[in-house]
């Protein structure tokens, strides 16, 4: 019996995609400023949904007592080795504290001192009670009157027309049912992009991975197919971590102050440098010199520190303490092996996402983007992704209010947008003949990654040949991806998943081809042009145009310069 | 990376259902829950924090090391109890207090 999907049409001033942590903040601030209507469409429940679901160890993103906005922005540009937007990290890193405070007023646990300020841990980060840190923010916004959380609804292409956004379908993950959305604004708070490069464990635990394996990039590749500008995507992000579990590094390496060393014994972290980038590098080259593996030396520390590890690893990621204690030894007994991960494409870590002006305005009108997909502001982590939730909301408010442009979408252009994306999903669900799965794709473009576009395998090494391999290889993989099939909605979920993730793939390759220079190791890697040169002191953009990426090098934008759209 | 759902604890209450963030856990034919893509399991622990009757339990993959113990919890008011049983059935319990801030 042929397979049919029910549409459901739904209305709204704002649309806020994702309901992760910037998208649950903005949606909190709306409630805050004024009586719009809202729906979040969120692809699982809004309850553990996105990064924060087991937990977070600390607030790594504050300005602790003594410093100023002006430093942060400073530390955030020299991890990125310049390639930053100083504009959109001032804005940010002015909000951290005020953010900080309302999630502290709404439950969050936040370690304090005998005069009640809160205690630092370095230069940036406050020490917190981070498991629950999500509970906190969907109660609130379960609280909230008149706002529509569409749970496992998972959204699947803006509606877009003269570069005007009009709203976005979706599918249900579950039920049968296709989704039109039309909203005067949209908040795109999506996350970024795992699995788009073969991970550590590729096998059962192939999810055992540092970034939420179900971002996979839709708001990136929506954008993109639109036409939205992009910023960065070769700026990839690539964590160091705990092996096996990939488990945090930070808290055993801030904690207890344990140092990075090699097979030896020697302390090699100094040797490559201390940036984000540089402590993976440094790792990658001691291993490939024969000095591995590297470790986060714990020997020696105190079993009361072995006890508080266990406990903030609980807080955050279990599985961890769940190795120590099934391996018999405590860290102080044993150093903890660390290795880097999989390239991922994540715009709260590294730069990459869309390009967003002050207001997180994207170059489609009356979208906005917060988080991990908007670009040009590195190092945010979970308060600066709540203050672009914050900006991008007041932002869409601003919009809404002047809103008089329903007329150029009629209905009819509707129904017939309706009808195309119905045909397309019932193909899917409908399809018969299809050769390959969802997850052999998803395995190609893996492996292809990994090997032509600076994965693991590599050393996250390439050059400009590998990179048009890797072109070549994923077109050809996005042309066997028309012809999937999907037995529920789960499975279409999971067909809507993989293209999106060939889109960003792309899109990686075609901004590693671009930036001719190597200005972060590891991070982008090129071995035709292994050094860093002034002349790429700019960005590589890029937006889609008739079906072709076009790049776009575009001026840093310094401190005191505001960037704005033309449009 | 994957969980394990004991049959004859899991009372079909669907709790787990709801907060999976990859919507991994499903309703079987007879009610009860089961991991529908064991494979695609982030390890985040979400779903036994929520299971009230302990059904739910985490271990890691033998391709990452483990050797199967199971991770559960028991919450009571602040107070979480993380009970890790070792195959040999030996009992590790850490207790954390969720108004107590991580000393890390």
């Amino acid at each position: 019996m042929k397979k049919e999907i029910k549409i459901k049409q739904l209305i709204t001033d704002v649309l806020i995609i994702g309901g992760g942590t910037a998208g649950c903040y903005s949606a909190l601030t709306i409630k805050d400023n004024s009586s719009a209507s809202i729906i979040i469409a969120e692809k699982a429940n809004i309850k553990r949904s996105g990064c924060l679901a087991a937990g977070v160890n600390a607030i790594n993103a504050y300005i602790v007592k003594g410093r100023t906005p002006d430093d942060y922005v400073d530390y955030a540009k020299n991890d990125a080795d310049n390639i930053v937007r100083e504009d959109l990290l001032f804005t940010m890193s002015q909000g951290l504290n005020r953010v900080t405070k309302k999630l502290e007023d709404m439950g969050l646990v936040i370690l304090k001192d005998e005069n009640g300020e809160y205690v630092a841990r370095g230069n940036r980060n406050i020490k917190i009670n981070g498991e629950n840190i999500k509970l906190i923010l969907s109660d609130a916004v379960n609280n909230l009157k008149d706002v529509t959380v569409l749970n496992q609804v998972n959204i699947i292409d803006f509606i877009v027309k003269d570069k005007k956004i009009f709203g976005a379908f979706g599918i249900g993950v579950n039920d049968n049912v296709l989704y039109e959305i039309r909203a005067k604004s949209v908040i795109c708070a999506t996350g970024g992009a795992s699995g788009l490069y073969k991970p550590n464990n590729p096998g059962f635990s192939r999810h055992k991975m540092w970034y939420p394996p179900f971002n996979t990039g839709a708001g990136y590749a929506m954008g993109i197919r639109a036409g939205a500008e992009m910023t960065t995507f070769e700026m990839r992000f690539i964590a160091l971590r705990c092996k096996d579990t990939i488990a945090p590094t930070g808290t055993i390496a801030q904690g207890v102050g344990a140092s990075q060393i090699n097979s030896n014994g020697e302390i090699y972290e100094k040797k490559y440098g201390i940036k984000t980038s540089e402590r993976v590098y440094g790792t990658v080259k001691e291993n490939q010199e024969g000095r591995g593996p590297c470790y986060l030396r714990t020997e020696g520390i105190t079993p009361k520190q072995d006890e508080e590890l266990k406990k903030a690893y609980l807080n955050m990621a279990p599985s961890q303490t769940l190795k120590w204690i099934e391996s018999g030894k405590n860290p102080s007994e044993q150093n903890v092996e660390i290795e880097g991960t999989e390239p991922y494409i994540v715009g709260g870590h590294t730069a990459s996402g869309y390009w967003i002006d002050t207001k997180r305005a994207t170059t489609i009108k009356g979208l906005y983007a917060a988080g991990d997909v908007a670009g040009g502001c590195p190092q945010k982590y979970v308060t600066g992704a709540l203050v672009e939730g914050e900006i991008a909301a007041e932002s869409a408010l601003d919009y809404i209010a002047n809103y008089k442009d329903s007329y150029l979408f009629s209905e009819l252009e509707e129904s017939l947008l309706i009808n195309v994306k119905k045909k397309e999903i019932e193909t899917i669900l409908n399809y018969e003949d299809s050769t390959f799965t969802v997850e052999q794709l998803e395995e190609a473009m893996q492996k292809v990654m990994d090997s032509y576009a600076g994965g693991i395998g590599n050393n996250y090494q390439f050059n400009g040949k590998q990179l048009n391999l890797a072109d070549e290889k994923i077109d050809q993989i996005i042309k066997l991806s028309e012809e999937l099939s999907a037995k529920d909605m789960h499975e279409l979920m999971f067909v809507y998943e993989l293209k999106e993730r060939l889109i960003v793939c792309k899109t990686v390759i075609a901004h590693l081809r671009a930036r001719k220079e190597t200005r972060w190791h590891s991070f982008a890697e090129n071995l035709d042009y292994p050094n860093k040169s002034d002349e790429w002191l700019k960005y590589v953009n890029s937006k889609l145009v008739d079906d072709k990426i076009q790049i776009i090098f575009r001026e840093l934008v310094g401190r005191g310069e505001t960037y704005e759209h033309s449009y | 990376m994957s969980i394990a759902i004991n049959k004859t604890k899991c009372v079909g209450c669907k709790k787990c259902l709801s907060v999976c963030p990859g919507s991994l856990l499903k309703e079987g034919e007879n009610g009860k829950a089961f991991i529908k893509y064991p494979k695609d399991c982030w390890g985040c622990s979400s779903c036994i924090k929520e299971c009230e009757f302990k059904a739910i339990s985490l271990y890691l993959g033998a391709d990452i090391g483990g050797r199967g113990s199971k991770l559960t919890t028991d919450n009571k008011g602040d107070i979480v109890h993380w009970v890790i049983e070792e195959k040999s059935g030996e009992m590790h319990i850490i207790d954390v207090n969720r108004k107590d801030s991580n000393k890390y």
